[in-house]
């Protein structure tokens, strides 16, 4: 069973290949991405995030779900040496860690509901749970300057893989040591990791590190990672080959 | 929940907004011949992607989906062109429509590794096609493999994957170079 939705502004993706999987499984699933929405869009002006940001709110206030995002946010900022960073400009902006955040919630959803053979999608970012009628999930690296074409075909199970870039689209991440030098090295960087939200987190952070990402990667245990840079060279990190399927 | 950059030009009424996401969504189904179906979904989604940003982009604003036909946006490059429509057709239109018949090309914008230009075709007042005629893919890959100074990495020059695959990863599909040009042509096919 697959659906997919518009939601958070980009495309949401969720095939649960057991046999059991319900229309109001797929359901449960998109509304916790619609209140994550609610929760965490700066565009949305009724947001709990656009009340932090414009002083409406005390910290006391805030939502369990906003304390566990700042808490992984403030880790996260730790852990990648300040690449990763959510605030800028007096206010704060985690969309950086709410997606993969997200879609770990969500998996853990489809887990807890029975269901062993799964992924979810949301905009490129993904979680592989189990098997797709016994074949490991294939899941194409996409050719940032020629879009529909792919550039690597991984086979992957329970793992999460995120890809942070410019690609076509105009730049979304910034370096916050030097946040007005464009990042212009790094094309794309996917990361596979033990789940979407280490996968997701790191990648923001290496893509900020610009073309040091993919060493960064290099000595996290248990991730992986494929940088492309702007001339179209890959550099990618030795256990990477494991997951490629090879070309007939 | 990807942060979108600023939104650039702005005039117009809301109503716009509206108009367009309906239209889009609606004329993707039958949006084309193209027989690679990835394509086609790729781009369907590329499509009411950037529609849904930018329409959360200007109604944050409280500004409009569309330019004034007769502005084109002033951080196009200037190799922007502005095809009139194609056919002549006597620009019939269809009840409830907002746009006139013919083709439109839409300027050309600054992808950051290329140029994007997209072609629109309107027929019967709706979107029947959305074509690239550029897009950022004039890299070279004939450059010399530098090996790394880190023994633990390797190269590779990247290289088109034909085998089928169910999930696609990629860095956020909207593009505002895309929705900047698309905007340009739809600009052009206002009634």
């Amino acid at each position: 069973m697959k659906q997919i939705r518009l939601l958070m502004g980009m495309p949401i993706t969720v095939e649960i290949v057991d046999p059991t999987a319900a229309q109001d499984d797929l359901e449960q699933v998109f509304a916790l991405f619609v209140t994550v929405d609610h929760t965490f869009s700066t565009y949305k002006e009724d947001s709990e995030i656009a009340r932090i940001n414009r002083g409406e709110l005390a910290p006391a206030q805030y939502s369990a779900d906003m304390q566990t995002i700042l808490a992984l946010s403030a880790q996260t900022r730790k852990e990648t040496r300040g690449y990763f960073d959510i605030r800028r400009n007096g206010s704060i902006d985690p969309s950086g860690i709410v997606k993969g955040w997200a879609i770990q919630q969500a998996a853990q959803l489809l887990r807890e509901r029975g269901f062993r053979h799964f992924y979810i999608d949301a905009g490129g970012d993904i979680q592989v749970v189990g098997y797709n009628k016994g074949y490991p999930w294939h899941i194409g690296i996409r050719n940032p300057f020629q879009r529909g074409e792919n550039v690597k075909i991984l086979a992957l199970t329970d793992r999460g893989i995120a890809t942070s870039g410019t690609a076509i689209r105009g730049q979304h991440i910034y370096d916050p040591h030097q946040p007005n030098t464009p990042l212009l090295d790094v094309a794309s960087i996917t990361v596979i990791g033990p789940n979407i939200y280490e996968a997701d987190r790191f990648a923001t952070a290496a893509f900020a590190m610009g073309k040091e990402g993919i060493r960064f990667i290099a000595r996290l245990a248990d991730f992986e990672g494929y940088m492309i840079d702007a001339q179209a060279r890959a550099t990618f990190t030795p256990g990477f080959e494991r997951y490629v399927v090879r070309e007939p | 929940m990807q942060k979108a950059t600023p939104a650039r030009s702005s005039s117009g009424n809301e109503a716009g907004t509206q108009i367009c996401v309906k239209q889009a969504e609606y004329q993707i189904e039958i949006m084309s011949e193209d027989t690679d179906t990835m394509k086609k979904f790729a781009l369907a989604v590329l499509i009411i992607g950037s529609f849904i940003l930018f329409s959360l982009v200007y109604n944050h604003n409280n500004n409009a989906l569309l330019p004034p036909a007769t502005t084109s946006s002033a951080n196009t490059s200037n190799r922007s062109s502005s095809t009139s429509p194609t056919p002549a057709a006597s620009s019939t239109n269809t009840p409830g429509a907002t746009y006139k018949d013919g083709t439109y090309t839409g300027s050309v914008a600054d992808a950051q590794w290329g140029n994007v230009q997209v072609q629109v075709v309107i027929q019967s007042g709706k979107i029947s096609n959305v074509t690239f005629l550029e897009y950022p893919n004039e890299r070279d890959r004939s450059v010399r493999i530098n090996q790394s100074a880190d023994p633990q990495l390797i190269n590779e020059v990247i290289q088109a994957q034909s085998a089928n695959v169910d999930i696609v990863t990629g860095a956020t599909d909207t593009s505002e170079a895309f929705i900047q040009s698309l905007t340009d042509a739809l600009s052009q096919a206002q009634a």
